[in-house]
């Protein structure tokens, strides 16, 4: 354990005494949590063993804010706007809609039954971060939406990381009654001077015949190192869409657990990625079925430039009650430069018949044939590439979950792909 | 110095890997013509086309194209483009996610050329050439029918406007009313704008709308005959054997090199 997880920082986070409790718990152990290793599947590839921990320090309080960056023009169309700085609660407003459907966004310990929502969907750490989430982390945000809501605005998250030097862990838990339409999008940023580690954790409740439609938006500054994992837990005939926008960070790993519980449940997972410079994307996804005709569907697309390298591994989990599982899986990568690198690994664990799965990954340079019909028509080479590539992401842009998503995402790649534009042609820059 | 109008191909041999498949082609086309070229498959049709854009994967190893006096070869695809060669393809390729108006306004933009005027350019052919302007709004090509796509090109070709333009087999799964339709645009853009024309057929169904000046026999990656539109009628009633004779035998140079039994099929096709 490095010197600066001091169990004694752990012990002057505030906190209900249950969540005070629980830390306390979680640091005695976690001498015994052995930091993981690429020997493991799910660490494959990763570029975990460059990560020098003793560079970071969990904060036992919040920096004072020096400055406020809150978009207030921005709230008034949300059901809730919440920003959570270095992991703590700074700021939060809700609608007066929402607030009088009973919609609740605040700390966990302000809620009568928060103990029992904190790791109610991830029960077990998955790893060493998991730990030093709980162990470290200050109190999580959480977001209840009780049954039969629906909201048709989002709740908006902002996890903002302006601390240097520091060890993060914000976490979230998101509850969707029994019968909810609920929109959530979450904002990961930095201050971009800053070089830190944010571990992220969301745990997500989706109840019967509930909707969740969930984004996160990672647009870090390239000095971070990202560890994420968000877990989602479906009840029956539920439907949850994630969406993820993997953009910023130095190293920025997104790991999803998607566990279809109910009969009926549904998923569908969708990410965008885009690599530059010597950025590495690392996505590692479950899609667990575990009761009968329930279906998940995954599409991950990335484009990878300069010497960035991204990582995509996958395991469709078949249990053996969840019989009429359909369970599909795509990664697609297009290398913008012959130094770029993608690795796609899609794998299968299927324990009973009857089940329709497919997977399906590609990693390739932008089609030589398209590329050479544009070219025809008298495009530049590089123009034609960039349109090819925004083309590329046309189909997961289109299942952003809000517009102001697709709108954001799409105008961060055009932006990447101008900048690229201006490197390979410098004289168009003029 | 301005230099003399004209598409002229000399002495231009290419192969596709080991595949030797133009041996030495010659043609002119002036501003206002319409060539021609037809032959048996794999007789190098196809390959002259590819190569005249620059389409990778050809490897030039003899000859020169100049267009309107600049050297085409040297160039880039879409430089060849921008210098006014357009090229029709026999297989239209889809470009999902990519619109018809912003390629053509990229196109514009990369060529100093006012792109604000394309979108009404584009509804005003496409009436013209009786394409559903419904299909405007979709990504280039993507589900479109063989005869649509073809429609596609020929609308594009008249909204860029090219000096010259090679037609590769646009007459290929086009209904009659479309063939009409086409041949008509290609026809009146000679007449509007001097459009020079190299047309790649297989039938002379297209040469009677579309009147060429000259028609040229293509054999073994040669020019085996040339004339006048007669030589097209003389091909629909004789078929290529009474025209080339004893030249459909492989030639020598396919047995010095030990190749399959029609080594100037186009690889790449």
């Amino acid at each position: 354990m490095p010197i600066a997880f001091n169990p004694s920082v752990s012990a002057a986070l505030p906190g209900p005494a249950w969540l005070v409790d629980l830390r306390r718990e979680v640091v005695e152990g976690i001498g015994d949590v052995d930091p993981p290793s690429t020997d493991e599947e799910v660490w494959r590839y990763s570029r975990i063993g460059d990560l020098d921990l003793d560079r970071f320090q969990p904060l036992a309080i919040q920096a004072p804010l020096v400055k406020p960056f809150m978009d207030s023009g921005a709230t008034d169309a949300n059901a809730a706007t919440v920003v959570l700085r270095n992991g703590w609660l700074e700021d939060s407003s809700i609608s007066t809609e929402a607030a009088a459907l009973g919609v609740t966004v605040g700390r966990i310990g302000d809620l009568g039954d928060g103990a029992a929502y904190f790791a109610s969907v991830l029960s077990t750490p998955a790893d060493l971060f998991g730990h030093l989430n709980r162990a470290f982390g200050p109190e999580p945000l959480a977001v209840v939406v009780p049954d039969g809501v629906r909201l048709d605005a989002p709740i908006v998250v902002r996890v903002h990381t302006d601390a240097d030097s520091a060890a993060l862990f914000p976490r979230l838990f998101v509850r969707c009654g029994v019968d909810t339409d609920v929109t959530v999008v979450e904002h990961h940023t930095s201050a971009s001077e800053v070089v830190s580690m944010v571990s992220p954790v969301l745990e997500a409740q989706v109840e019967a015949d509930a909707r969740l439609r969930h984004a996160l938006v990672q647009n870090l500054g390239t000095g971070l190192w990202n560890l994420a994992h968000q877990a989602f837990r479906v009840d029956q005939n539920a439907t949850v869409e994630t969406f993820v926008a993997g953009l910023g960070g130095c190293y920025a790993r997104t790991r999803t657990d998607c566990r279809l519980v109910g009969r009926g449940a549904e998923a569908r997972l969708t990410a965008a990625y885009y690599g530059e410079q010597d950025q590495t994307h690392d996505f590692r996804t479950f899609q667990e079925h575990a009761a009968p005709d329930t279906t998940s569907e995954l599409l991950f697309k990335g484009a990878l430039d300069g010497t960035s390298r991204s990582i995509y591994s996958g395991l469709i989990k078949v249990d053996p009650e969840a019989v009429r599982t359909r369970a599909y899986q795509t990664n697609r990568n297009i290398k913008l430069s012959a130094d770029a690198w993608a690795h796609s690994v899609p794998n299968l664990e299927i324990e009973t018949d009857d089940v329709v799965c497919s997977h399906a990954s590609t990693v390739s340079p932008v089609d030589e044939e398209q590329l050479f019909y544009l070219e025809s028509r008298g495009v530049p080479t590089t123009i034609a590439e960039r349109l090819l590539v925004e083309g590329f992401f046309d189909d997961v842009i289109s299942r952003a979950p809000t517009e102001a998503v697709g709108l954001a995402l799409r105008a961060t790649l055009v932006e990447r792909l101008d900048r690229r534009l201006r490197n390979l042609r410098p004289e168009a820059a003029a | 110095m301005t230099s003399e109008r004209v598409l002229c191909i000399e002495g231009l041999c290419a192969k596709a890997g080991d595949a030797h498949i133009l041996g030495g082609i010659d043609l002119e086309v002036r501003p206002g013509e319409v060539h021609a070229i037809m032959g048996p498959n794999g007789s190098g049709k196809s390959t002259l086309s590819h190569v005249l854009m620059g389409r990778p994967g050809y490897e030039v190893t003899a000859g020169s194209v100049t267009l309107d006096g600049t050297d085409l070869l040297e160039l880039a695809p879409w430089e060849r483009a921008q210098a006014g060669l357009f090229l029709a393809l026999q297989h239209p390729t889809e470009v999902p996610g990519v619109s018809l108006e912003s390629m053509l306004v990229e196109a514009a933009v990369a060529g100093g050329r006012d792109p604000d005027g394309i979108r009404a350019a584009l509804v005003v052919e496409a009436e013209r050439i009786g394409f559903d302007e419904k299909f405007l709004g979709r990504p280039v090509n993507v589900d479109l029918s063989g005869g649509e796509k073809k429609r596609n090109e020929a609308l594009q070709m008249s909204v860029i406007r090219p000096r010259y333009a090679v037609l590769d087999e646009i007459d290929s799964g086009l209904d009659v009313d479309a063939l009409a339709a086409v041949a008509r645009r290609v026809q009146d853009a000679t007449d509007e704008t001097g459009l020079g024309v190299l047309v790649i057929t297989h039938f002379s169904r297209l040469l009677e709308v579309l009147e060429p000046d000259r028609v040229h026999v293509l054999s073994h990656g040669r020019i085996h005959t040339s004339g006048g539109p007669e030589l097209a009628e003389e091909l629909e009633a004789d078929g290529y054997t009474g025209i080339l004779g004893e030249a459909v035998d492989a030639p020598e140079v396919a047995v010095e090199l030990g190749l399959g039994p029609d080594p100037f099929a186009d690889p790449l096709a």
